[in-house]
């Protein structure tokens, strides 16, 4: 068998490609609407809490705000990008057309992460860009960021293609979204420090993923988190690993897809 | 010298729905160059059994390969090898008739090579004016025709048609039957699988009668058509009218008239019209009608049939 047998280069690039038109032929409703969004909250809070409240020495509130609610609209569209796709893919029944190619499993799993990362990274950008003149916010440690993007992006596009794949009815997928995803990423301290919570939540916020990505990308950005950015980047890398393996095998295995 | 590969080599093959069987063991084998018909009543098995070959569903047991490649070891071989139009009119709302085929070209590894390819397929399936329509805008022909093209952008040997001309206008019927011919002249190899009996009679050389799961028979069209121990005797009668003795063999009483369906040793037509004419029956109008397809397809799959 020949390399161009065992792989297949082309489809996978086409298939990100594919994804990639299709979130940028809908750019106001997949990156335009969730800036907006961010900057509301961006506005609201920066009323309400500047000056207020310093959570770690010499950065104002508005500065801690903007990486996690950067790294909220990571994870949010990461998430929505791979999982609305798959589900219209499926309800319209247009996935025959990748699910027929010789794509493998690991083709789709990457084609969609690649397109979740870029519509994600397309988001943070123009947010960041969007509060530059308002908030001045350099970034301390370029890797961590790129790093944390990196994981926390896949991640929650790998979850998205889990949700994609379970989910038989958009009902399924708005739950998904607004019983797990929506509370977990607000409740990870996009809005405040965990030091300031009670001790028992305090302890259930290390249970909470999103709080790792969110800190390891506020490092990227402050140099200061709640935690070691190490710990991020385990937690983070572990539950990436863990996510993968899981939807790995399902897209192997064709569940719910192949049936 | 060694024989090639089947272009499609089905054995053994099962697929199980909880306690439904949907497929009881097909073996099947169809030659390289063959125009061949699929076929069976709803629900045998046809879509099944062609998911299965394309990947789309996974088969309970058995193997299938496509020119020799197994269609799950060597998935991707098998998959360039074969092009499949499904049954339903399915597209991509995002994107328009070329982007729509350059992106499935892609997928089976063709970079911008194929897109003269794909040119022609466009002027070929006569679509043109509708190169930049968005998908959803294109009539219910015209999503059919593009579906044909997404299936050949990659040149596959074997080509799946599922009910292609299914709620298509007499005219774009046509027209495909003249494409899957040229297709077929130009040593594609042909799956057929439709309702229309008259098409696969006109169209394949070999057909297959899928009923309840299970292959029933495979014969060259012509063969099972000639084997066939009926004809159909037309008859408009005055007077006396049928006897007795003749009215276990009417097959179908259209306005007026009537048909009998004859076994050819059994019921010669001269003894027929013996019988009529001591009975008092006068023949106004008489012709006789060989048996189509369709005849035999009803015959094979109506319940009771001998299996």
């Amino acid at each position: 068998m020949n390399a161009e047998a065992k792989r297949n280069w082309i489809g996978l690039r086409t298939l990100t490609v594919k994804e990639v038109k299709r979130f940028y032929s809908v750019f106001g409703q997949t990156v335009t609407a969730p800036v907006v969004t961010a900057l509301l909250y961006l506005l609201v809070f920066h009323q309400v809490m500047e000056g207020r409240v310093e959570v770690y020495p010499g950065v104002s509130f508005s500065q801690f705000l903007l990486p996690g609610l950067i790294m909220m609209s990571v994870i949010q569209n990461a998430f929505a990008n791979s999982s609305s796709s798959l589900i219209q893919s499926k309800l319209l029944g247009n996935l025959v057309f990748i699910l027929m190619a010789p794509l493998a499993a690991v083709d789709l799993f990457v084609a969609y992460i690649a397109a979740s990362l870029i519509r994600a990274g397309a988001v943070g950008l123009v947010l960041y860009a969007a509060t530059w003149p308002f908030v001045h916010l350099p970034v301390a440690q370029p890797l961590v960021l790129l790093g944390m993007f990196l994981l926390a992006g896949s991640t929650l596009a790998v979850i998205g293609l889990i949700a994609g794949i379970v989910a038989a009815k958009f009902d399924h997928l708005a739950a998904f979204q607004n019983f797990l995803i929506l509370p977990a990423s607000f409740l990870s301290g996009v809005f405040y420090s965990i030091h300031t919570l009670p001790p028992f939540w305090y302890s259930v916020s290390h249970l909470n993923p999103f709080f790792y990505m969110i800190d390891g990308f506020r490092h990227g950005f402050l140099g200061v988190g709640d935690v070691a950015v190490w710990q991020c980047f385990v937690w983070t890398g572990a539950f990436f690993l863990l996510a993968s393996a899981v939807c790995l095998l399902m897209l192997t295995r064709g569940y719910k897809l192949r049936p | 010298m060694n024989t090639p590969p089947a272009a499609l080599e089905i054995r053994g093959l099962q697929k199980q729905y909880g306690k439904l069987a949907a497929l009881k063991g097909v073996d099947l084998e169809i030659r390289p160059g063959e125009f061949f018909g699929l076929l069976g009543p709803n629900g045998a098995g046809k879509s099944t059994l062609i998911s299965i070959v394309a990947g789309l569903v996974r088969a309970s047991a058995g193997t299938v390969a496509v020119l020799g490649h197994d269609t799950v070891r060597d998935y991707r071989a098998a998959r360039r090898n074969i092009g499949v139009v499904p049954q339903e009119l399915v597209f991509d709302p995002f994107f328009n008739v070329i982007d729509m085929l350059r992106l499935q070209a892609g997928y089976y590894g063709c970079g911008r090579e194929s897109w003269p390819w794909i040119d022609q397929l466009i002027e070929r399936l006569e679509l043109g004016e509708k190169r930049h329509s968005m998908m959803r805008t294109l009539s219910g022909g015209q999503k059919r025709r593009v579906l044909i093209a997404q299936a050949l952008v990659h040149k596959p040997p074997v080509l799946i048609l599922d009910e292609p001309t299914a709620g298509v206008d007499v005219d774009l019927r046509r027209t495909l039957w003249e494409f899957t011919r040229e297709l077929h002249a130009q040593g594609h190899t042909i799956v057929l699988t439709t309702h229309y009996l008259e098409e696969a009679e006109q169209l394949c050389q070999r057909v297959a009668i899928l009923d309840q799961g299970a292959i029933r028979v495979v014969e060259p069209t012509r063969q099972l058509l000639n084997r066939h121990p009926f004809r159909f005797l037309r008859l408009k009668l005055n007077g006396a009218g049928l006897p007795d003795s003749l009215r276990p063999l009417v097959s179908a009483e259209p306005e007026g008239e009537v048909e009998l369906k004859l076994d050819r040793v059994k019921h010669p037509v001269g003894e027929v019209l013996e019988a009529l004419r001591i009975h008092g029956a006068r023949i106004e109008d008489v012709h006789t009608r060989e048996p189509t397809l369709q005849d035999i397809f009803v015959e094979l799959t109506r319940k009771g049939a001998p299996r």
